[in-house]
């Protein structure tokens, strides 16, 4: 396994390099339909790595199966297109055994909370360092229009011509309950937001969870109106005296009626996955300073003779 | 106690002919099989293990075998230990000593008491049977009792089974010197009053004086090849086999009997700086090994029958987007949930074909514990050079038996791959110019000098990794993922025939059944019958050259512990089928889900061969 190192500290290592640029960055044009809220948040992501002065080759991203997954495409940049709901694995066996990148994960609710919801528990609890951003549009896209585990009560899907009728999840008191360290919200419609919480969920030492709410204009138009002053609605941010701290907080915010909060809910700092097996790494291998890999399994195998 | 006395001897005299006259005085003998039956409780295995590790001390070839009830605690459980001065191939079919310690430990092991064999029961516990105190040669100790003794204490069965290793010590003039080294390594990091109790224990069984069980036989010792020898099961060797290889990361859940496996490597891994992690699921830990090897290090993960089954879609796409993995699946009795701690070969198909598409993967089967550790190797070093995954069949009896052999020259085999990270001018991850099908992956940090950075994905994609739904590209793709197994098939060596080169019945075998199927060549041979034998360790691809080995024979079976089917060949059988068309290939299998004994073999052939007599 490589030498931990920061993402700043390779940057540094760039020397005179200039930061990437935007058309640098831009790959394959969007298959995204138009007025997608994804298109924002890859927008953003440009933006974050240009902001941050992410050397080129470093910049990683990995996604599941669904529309917004299709991220790393657009990303003129090393690329995982995963299956659909492992993204959250891949991603931690890379981020665990690569110290020395920052590995961003994008994908939407089905990935997250329904097919992949199994590993967004355990990443969260594990604290995997990362960052996971779920592009949250409260239905499938890519299949056409089914229920997704984040569709309101009622919502009328072909899967439920009636409305949809199972308790959706929330993604926020899924986290948190998880044991993520870092949990946001935010939307699409705000861009200056967007960035916020993809910048503060970088500087994050550990799994950073994002859920921005990413219309899709097909199948679910008009999902996040309240939420979007252009439309008549309100952008809520946390309350001013919350302390991102208090679980018990974050929890009772994250409970609030649809749309909800916008901001940190919660962040503390807990040891990463990555610190904790580093930390055991560091403890064996002080038994056998200077050796070679033969040397260690030699000592191995004459215990075995 | 007996002076150690090794004899150089060539007689093949075994140890119930030893023992057919009144006159049992230290006969030598080759070779002896040892069945110790009790619960799984009793530390039975580890009698199995001083013993087998005595024997990896002095140059005499071991192989041993275990069942453990799947129950936690409690339960019949049996190790069966087969010292020999040649070549020792299977774990034995009958055993010539049984060491009975329960009444059910007699009752249900007579029966695998060679004829004349000695049994050594608990005289605590056990009460023999008239009917087979005239077939066998009894000798009743107080095993129970005589330990408490000893050694003190409540009437607790603790001890007994060193107490047992101190009497076979005595019965077979074993090395007491080397056996209380052992004893002491075993123990003492656990505090000197269990070192104390131990060696107490051992030193009374060794006391154990009788006319009946003193210096009974002497083993010879084995040739000078056999000189340095490391002891350990095939779960290890290939936990073993794989850090020598340089794999530094993997991933996996807990399951039987792949958990030894991942219990290794978590231990041992951080010393080499890496680590292995333990997922929340099976579907999990493929792609955290996926993960890991795209971020450079080839990565392994492993299983066993219903894990593998949850892996492979990860593994499809591991194929499609030509990402290195090793996949290790240590087969047990299936299907669904099936038999747990029981042996069977039937994961041959899941390993080749398991998952959606047209995709082909590398997969090799061990035949051994020492083939174990050198199959994991192979397995790394092909699936780093071919960007593809591959599979490492192992099986149940494989991974919990315990086997000595030549130590390997670790200076030689090891490696420590660096991660390399330097820019290249240009790179398409899935380059279809070679033609050969091989293309190399670069991980995230390697700066690509002309901007066009991969994306690696399950998509039918491009040569730079973006999709493309294109019929002539998907044709090229899928002509680029086969061709480079066709390319290494062109690598692999043709197996050796053992027995003549032609004649009238080859035996094919894979895995595990390489040891029986061997001896029962060279059992019949001693009986003036021809009968060849062909291993094959590579299974996709298969080797080249084959069909002109089959061509020699007028029938091939194929010896499986996997099911006939519908149409009466297992599965390796079906494979060979296919490719040569061939209808001379017939199969001999068997699910009794436990491994083929010697005497099975021949007498499954000759039954064949009357059925349908020889045209010649």
């Amino acid at each position: 396994m490589s030498d931990s190192a920061t993402i700043e500290q390779s940057s540094q290592d760039a020397g005179e390099r200039q930061p990437v640029t935007k058309k640098e960055i831009t790959a394959d044009q969007p298959t995204w339909c138009p007025g997608c809220g994804d298109f924002s948040v890859l927008s953003i992501y440009y933006k974050l790595i240009q902001k941050r002065n992410i050397p080129h080759e470093s910049v990683t991203t990995v996604a599941g199966i669904g529309c917004s997954s299709r991220f790393p495409y657009f990303v003129q940049a090393h690329g995982v297109h995963y299956i659909h709901g492992r993204a959250l694995s891949f991603a931690s066996g890379l981020s665990i055994s690569r110290p020395d990148l920052h590995v961003f994960t994008f994908g939407g609710d089905g990935d997250a909370f329904s097919i992949g919801g199994n590993h967004f528990v355990h990443t969260a609890r594990k604290n995997v360092k990362m960052t996971y951003v779920v592009m949250d549009n409260f239905v499938y896209g890519l299949t056409k229009k089914q229920t997704s585990p984040t569709s309101p009560i009622g919502f009328k899907s072909k899967t439920d011509n009636w409305g949809a009728l199972d308790q959706p999840v929330n993604p926020m008191k899924l986290a948190i309950s998880a044991g993520a360290t870092f949990v946001a919200r935010t939307s699409h419609t705000n861009p200056k937001h967007l960035l916020e919480m993809m910048d503060a969920a970088m500087d994050h030492d550990g799994f950073s969870f994002i859920e921005c709410l990413s219309e899709c204009t097909e199948f679910f138009a008009g999902a996040f109106d309240s939420s979007n002053p252009r439309k008549g609605g309100e952008f809520k941010l946390m309350p001013e005296d919350h302390d991102p701290t208090d679980e018990a907080a974050a929890y009772a915010v994250a409970g609030e009626d649809f749309p909800g909060r916008f901001g940190i809910f919660y962040q503390v700092q807990r040891p990463t996955k990555n610190a904790l097996e580093t930390g055991v790494i560091e403890a064996a291998q002080s038994k056998f300073k200077g050796q070679q890999a033969h040397d260690i399994l030699q000592a191995n195998f004459n215990k075995m003779k | 106690m007996g002076q150690i006395y090794f004899i150089f001897s060539m007689s093949e005299t075994t140890v119930s002919e030893a023992n057919n006259g009144n006159d049992s005085r230290a006969s030598d003998i080759s070779e002896a099989t040892i069945r110790l039956a009790g619960n799984s409780q009793d530390g039975i295995q580890s009698i199995g293990g001083f013993l087998a590790r005595l024997a990896g001390r002095s140059e005499r070839e071991v192989m041993t075998m275990m069942t453990i009830p799947s129950t936690i605690s409690g339960g019949a459980s049996i190790f069966q230990v087969r010292l020999g001065s040649g070549e020792v191939l299977s774990p034995g079919d009958k055993a010539n000593v049984l060491f009975a310690f329960y009444q059910h430990s007699y009752d249900n092991h007579v029966n695998n008491l060679t004829k004349g064999g000695i049994l050594v029961y608990d005289s605590d516990h056990v009460e023999p049977c008239e009917e087979w105190l005239t077939k066998y040669r009894h000798i009743g100790i107080a095993i129970s009792s005589l330990t408490v003794e000893a050694i003190g204490g409540t009437a607790r069965d603790k001890g007994k089974n060193i107490y047992a290793l101190g009497l076979i010590a005595g019965m077979f003039s074993l090395d007491t010197t080397k056996l209380e080294r052992l004893i002491n390594e075993r123990f003492g990091g656990k505090g000197e009053s269990i070192v104390k109790t131990a060696m107490d224990a051992f030193q009374a069984g060794c006391r154990y004086q009788s006319g009946d069980i003193s210096n009974l036989f002497r083993l010879a010792r084995g040739g000078a090849e056999r000189s340095n020898q490391v002891v350990m099961s095939g779960n290890e060797a290939i936990g073993y086999g794989l850090i020598a290889a340089g794999v530094r990361f993997g991933a996996g859940y807990p399951i039987t009997p792949w958990s030894d496996i991942m219990e290794l490597l978590r231990r041992e891994l951080p010393k080499y700086g890496g680590s292995f992690i333990q997922c929340e699921d099976e579907i999990a830990s493929v792609s955290m090994a996926i993960g890991a090897s795209y971020g450079g290090h080839v990565a392994v993960t492993g299983s066993s029958g219903p894990g593998i089954s949850l892996k492979t879609e990860a593994i499809g796409w591991a194929v499609m987007a030509e990402m290195p993995l090793v996949v290790i699946d240590v087969q047990r009795g299936g299907p669904s949930t099936g038999l747990p701690t029981d042996v069977e070969q039937s994961d041959l198909n899941i390993a080749l074909y398991g998952g959606h598409g047209d995709s082909p993967r590398v997969v090799l089967a061990a035949s051994d514990v020492e083939d174990c550790f050198y199959t994991a190797i192979e397995a790394v070093n092909i699936a780093r050079k071919f960007s593809v995954p591959v599979f490492v069949l192992s099986d149940q009896a494989i991974a919990t038996r315990i086997e000595a052999f030549n130590e390997p020259d670790l200076k030689t085999i090891c490696k420590d791959v660096e991660l390399d990270l330097s820019p290249v001018p240009s790179h398409k991850p899935y380059d279809l110019s070679s033609g050969d099908g091989l293309s190399q992956h670069r991980a995230p940090g390697t700066r690509i000098e002309d901007g066009r950075y991969p994306v690696v994905t399950g998509l039918e994609h491009d040569e730079s990794g973006h999709p493309s739904g294109d019929a002539v590209n998907h044709i090229a793709m899928t002509k680029k993922r086969r061709n480079k197994l066709k390319t290494l098939a062109d690598e692999l060596p043709v197996p050796e025939v053992y027995g003549a080169d032609s004649g009238d019945v080859l035996l094919v075998g894979w895995g595990s059944t390489k040891g029986p199927l061997l001896e029962a060549v060279e059992e019949l041979s001693n009986n003036g019958d021809a009968l060849s034998a062909l291993h094959i360790k590579h299974i996709n691809p298969l080797p080249n050259g084959l069909d002109a080995i089959f061509s020699r024979f007028n029938s091939v079976y194929v010896v499986e512990m996997n099911d006939g089917g519908v149409y009466g060949y297992g599965q390796l059988a079906g494979v060979l089928r296919a490719r040569f068309a061939d209808a001379r290939i017939k199969g001999i299998n068997k699910t009794a889900a436990r491994r083929w004994k010697v005497s099975e073999i021949i007498e499954r052939v000759k039954a064949s061969r009357a059925e349908e007599p020889v045209t010649a």
